[in-house]
């Protein structure tokens, strides 16, 4: 068909079909929510899966992250006090462990955390304070903006100074630069050295608000020294004694191949060494493919309900063009009277329903770029909108339009010329 | 007109029987039927309704098929044709008018005469001039933008009569092409038809009337798919034998 030829009958198509406008666009319905949700499948897909390798990214895909939890309540043993003591958690036991006979351990990073409240003049704040090494920042690939992380002589000369991420800078020092000025961690004053990036990603794009957290670091033994192992803690209407020796371990792997090897160590030693269960293994590399689970399964639940609507859609066409083909009968007879091979006729049926399906999926691309936003504004999930999303559901309209007016149109095209013409 | 074989007959029914078949009965809407058009020749077909006049020109014009017999238009033989032979033969040797016009809605006067061309393997260059002469011939240059819905009868029955003329066909075929229209607009789609006789075309007309039969130059009569009689008139020119 030469290109003069094939605008003719496109513009034929259109001209039948406007004939029709209210019919051609509930026909496109179907269509036009299939590949809106193809599209907008692939965008929540891609979100959810970029935005688990992030977290990935930002706990470490080498790191195996052990966490102190607090066992369930037990209520038979000092409920009835104000007063008590609870003591659980890692330990500097465990920590020895680990480091000195796990194969495939490179550097294991102790965690304490301090509860106390965090001011200055008159902000206050309750960030995770923690104490802990200067390896800290290149184990979990944290990022300095300003100034510098805790160094090898702050942990030796136990000095009072700590790293703020960027949340508590801003909240303290709303109009300043805090380098160089003090603030208070419970009682007593702490210089700033500098600030921490509260996400590895440098660029401040569309994470959701609150994912950002607000900690300050100090040197691991200044925390020992002024707060030591038992802690208070304020609860509604009862104060708390807390012992925990190392709220968290971060276990660095040399290779990502030998994370699961190291997690299982962990796992096993841990079950070993702890009556209550009283901590937590975090494999952000399990993580991953736990998302990657996930993922999956919501393309396979989103990929039915497409094909479905394209099915149906399809469907739709097809019934809706049989009907023209029967309702245009004598059109037929009059053109293949004037000389219309079959093809001709096949191709002006097909070329309709190419066009109705197009222009379902023109208006289901649309629509299928708004719902991304309007998730990720409503739900706070990222999405992520790839250019091939777009042309794959173009290209499967377009393919929808082939497949189910292939019939309708053969059906047109091997009409006899006589009877056609004799149509009412 | 310069017709390139002049001494060739345009269409050549031999031995045409078309057969319909009714459940255990068979209809001879053509019944071993013989019969010679010439070039330059202007016939009228009459008979009692369902004595074969549509099935012949239907034969005429290859959009029906003889079930024995063979036909030859132009000199071609249809019967070894395939479907996009015959249809190809259509585009380009065919002109039809029809009873009840037959225009195709969604386009205009200009699109409307042009559709053979469209079909054709090998399309002119010149189809829109063509058009376009052939609308202001009939009388419709003012309208060539206007939908078949737009116009009267008689201006339908001309757009479709410029279209049957826009391939330079050696044979127009024309059922019953005036009986839709009232006796004032018939007359005048006559006069269209005798003039493309002067000019030297060949034309096949059904019809039902005496006076239209009357008008042409000859008169095929039919009687249950048989010849019933043959009446030529005067201006008989080229050499038709039965
Ligand atoms: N598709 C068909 N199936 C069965 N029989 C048919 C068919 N078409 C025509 N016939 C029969 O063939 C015979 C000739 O029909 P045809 O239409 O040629 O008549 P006609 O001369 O044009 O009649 P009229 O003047 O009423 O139009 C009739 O007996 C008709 O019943
Ligand atoms: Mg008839």
């Amino acid at each position: 068909m030469s290109q003069s030829t094939f605008a003719r009958t496109v513009r034929l198509g259109v001209s039948s079909l406007m004939l029709h406008k209210l019919r051609a666009l509930l026909t496109t319905l179907g269509v036009l929510f299939g590949t809106s949700s193809v599209i907008a499948m692939l965008a929540i897909g891609e979100g959810a899966s970029e935005e688990a390798q992030e977290q990935i990214r930002q706990l470490g895909s080498r790191n195996v992250i052990l966490r102190s939890v607090k066992p369930r309540e037990d209520f038979n043993t000092g409920a009835s006090q104000n007063v008590r003591v609870l003591s659980y958690g890692l330990t500097e036991d465990d920590l020895a462990r680990i480091s000195e006979t796990f194969p495939g351990v490179a550097r294991v990073v102790p965690v304490r955390e301090i509860y106390e409240e965090v001011r200055r003049s008159d902000r206050a704040m309750n960030p995770r304070v923690m104490a802990t090494l200067p390896v800290y920042r290149d184990v979990t690939g944290r990022v300095v903006s300003e100034g510098r992380f805790l160094a090898d002589n702050d942990e030796a000369g136990v000095s009072n100074v700590c790293v703020l991420s960027d949340e508590v800078a801003n909240y303290l020092f709303p109009f300043q630069s805090p380098l160089g000025e003090e603030i208070k961690v419970g009682a007593d004053y702490y210089t700033v050295v500098g600030i921490l990036l509260g996400r590895v990603r440098q660029q401040s794009d569309s994470a959701p608000a609150g994912k950002s957290t607000a900690e300050v670091f100090i040197p691991l033994e200044t925390g020992r020294k002024w707060y030591g192992n038992m802690q208070v803690r304020m609860r509604a209407g009862s104060r708390e004694m807390e012992e925990v020796e190392l709220h968290e371990i971060v276990v660095e792997v040399d290779a990502p191949e030998n994370v699961p090897v190291v997690a299982s160590a962990c796992r096993e030693m841990l079950a070993r060494n702890h009556k209550q269960s009283d901590y937590e293994i975090v494999v952000p590399l399990e993580l991953l493919l736990r998302a990657e689970e996930t993922k999956r399964i919501f393309n396979i639940v989103l990929g039915s309900i497409a094909s479905i609507s394209l099915l149906v859609g399809g469907i739709g066409i097809m019934n809706v063009m049989l009907a023209t083909v029967t309702e245009r009968t004598r059109e037929i007879g009059i053109r293949r009277a004037l000389g219309a091979k079959r093809r001709h006729i096949v191709s002006q049926f097909l070329v309709e329903c190419v066009v109705l399906s197009v222009g379902g999926g023109l208006l289901g691309v649309a629509l299928g770029l708004a719902i991304p936003l309007i998730v990720e504004r409503y739900a706070e999930m990222r999405t992520i909108i790839t250019p091939s999303a777009p042309i794959l559901a173009f290209l499967i309209s377009a393919g929808v339009g082939v497949i189910f007016g292939l019939y309708p149109a053969w059906r047109a095209a091997t009409m006899d010329p006589v009877e056609a013409l004799r149509h009412e | 007109m310069a017709e390139p074989s002049s001494n060739q007959p345009v269409a050549e029914l031999i031995g045409v029987t078309r057969n319909y078949r009714m459940g255990t009965n068979v209809v001879r809407a053509l019944d071993n039927f013989s019969f010679t058009f010439g070039r330059g020749e202007y016939w009228a077909v009459m008979g009692s309704s369902g004595s074969g006049k549509s099935t012949l020109l239907n034969v005429l014009g290859c959009i029906d098929r003889p079930t024995e017999g063979d036909y030859k238009v132009d000199g071609i033989s249809t019967n070894s044709l395939d479907d996009d032979a015959l249809s190809e033969l259509r585009s380009r040797k065919l002109g039809f008018v029809f009873q009840s016009y037959n225009l195709i809605p969604q386009l205009n006067v200009l699109e409307n005469i042009m559709v053979p061309l469209f079909y054709q393997d090998d399309p002119p260059a010149d189809g829109e001039e063509r058009a376009r002469t052939l609308a202001a011939r009939v009388g419709l240059s003012e309208r060539l933008d206007h939908r078949p819905t737009e116009l009267s009868g008689g201006q339908q029955q001309r757009v479709a009569i410029a279209r049957a003329l826009v391939n330079h066909p050696a044979l127009i075929l024309a059922d019953e092409a005036t009986g839709n229209l009232d006796s004032q607009t018939a007359l005048e789609i006559l006069a269209l038809l005798d003039e493309l006789h002067a000019e030297g075309r060949t034309i096949v007309l059904v019809t039902h009337e005496p006076d239209v039969g009357e008008r042409a130059q000859h008169v095929l009569r039919l009687k249950d798919g048989r010849i019933e009689s043959v009446k030529r008139g005067q201006r008989s020119m080229a050499g038709a034998r039965a």
